[in-house]
């Protein structure tokens, strides 16, 4: 790889549309959970997660399936929600489900590469973030 | 995307002036949770800005190195363990939106690259190595470590299972 002056450039000027894209989402979703975080008690949280490691994995991958955004994004709410007391269980499956199932794209994802493989490829990914959700607290735990 | 004047508002400053305008709401209703608000949102940013800046950086570096067209050149190419590496290798350092990739794959289907390995790729997509100090920064190193194996580790199964389901003869 040429390390000219215009590859630089033009790594720069990607770097700074990205830069431009994300801050105003950044700012946004910061100032949206430093609210939250403010007006909603922890007690909130436990309400909407049981405390039961499957249940809470499977409530933490239906609402990162439904959500969708940069994945920064989600590192930051999933961040606050182990600071508000949610299981890492929910989290983790929270995290995946975030980035590998795509509600939103899955009409593109249909008509470009099948129904049946969209439909398999986000219903496996779904419950692979629970599996790896699973493992990963394993993991931890017995490290 | 919203258009104004034949100019296009790109999504993240519409969501941006959405938050300020829940933010205005509050401010008439609660001032006092505004001003909190305002506290923790400082706070944060002043923990976060250093790993942005360093996210960055990586970005930039990966925008400099590593280019679309080199990802393109070796996907579907390969068979057997190489394709699975070029595939989880490609999937990881792929840049760009997920449905920009969705065409060149369906491509690549129609000249023999199997559903495995495209399920492999859009797995992997989901690793961010740029963004892994952000993972570190909330989660520490050892959740990163082990997350990032564990989804390498299952996009080989989930391209086995999803290989397995369509290709199934009915």
């Amino acid at each position: 790889m040429k390390l000219s002056y215009q590859n630089v450039r033009k790594a720069g000027l990607k770097t700074r549309r990205s830069f431009t894209k994300v801050i105003p989402i950044l700012l946004g979703v910061f100032l949206l959970v430093s609210l939250l975080k403010v007006a909603v008690p922890k007690e909130f949280y436990a309400k909407v997660f049981s405390g039961i490691p499957l249940i809470d994995s499977f409530i933490g991958a239906v609402l990162g399936s439904i959500s969708a955004g940069h994945p920064l994004t989600s590192y930051i709410i999933g961040g606050e929600l182990l600071d508000h007391g949610v299981s890492l269980i929910a989290v983790t499956a929270f995290l995946l489900t975030w980035v590998t199932v795509g509600i939103i794209q899955l009409p593109a994802e249909s008509s470009i590469l099948g129904k049946k493989f969209a439909i398999a490829r986000n219903i496996i990914s779904f419950v692979s973030a629970i599996v790896i959700a699973i493992l990963v607290v394993i993991i931890i735990s017995l490290i | 995307m919203i258009k104004i004047k034949n100019k296009e508002i790109p999504n993240g400053i519409i969501f941006f002036l959405l938050v300020i305008f829940v933010y205005l709401g509050f401010l008439f209703i609660n001032p006092s949770l505004i001003s909190e608000s305002f506290e923790v949102f400082f706070d944060l940013l002043i923990k976060i800005a250093p790993v942005l800046i360093f996210v960055f950086a990586l970005m930039f570096g990966f925008n400099l190195f590593i280019k679309p067209k080199t990802v393109q050149k070796y996907l579907g190419q390969e068979r057997g363990f190489t394709g699975w590496l070029v595939s989880i290798v490609g999937g990881i350092i792929s840049m760009g939106a997920i449905y920009m990739w969705y065409p060149l794959l369906a491509d690549l289907r129609k000249k023999g690259m199997s559903d495995a390995f495209i399920v492999a790729f859009l797995y992997n997509r989901s690793i961010k190595l740029p963004l892994l100090p952000f993972l570190v920064y909330y989660f520490g190193f050892n959740f990163t470590v082990i997350l990032t194996v564990l989804m390498i580790l299952f996009s080989i199964i989930n391209g086995f299972l999803v290989d397995k389901i369509i290709n199934k003869k009915s």
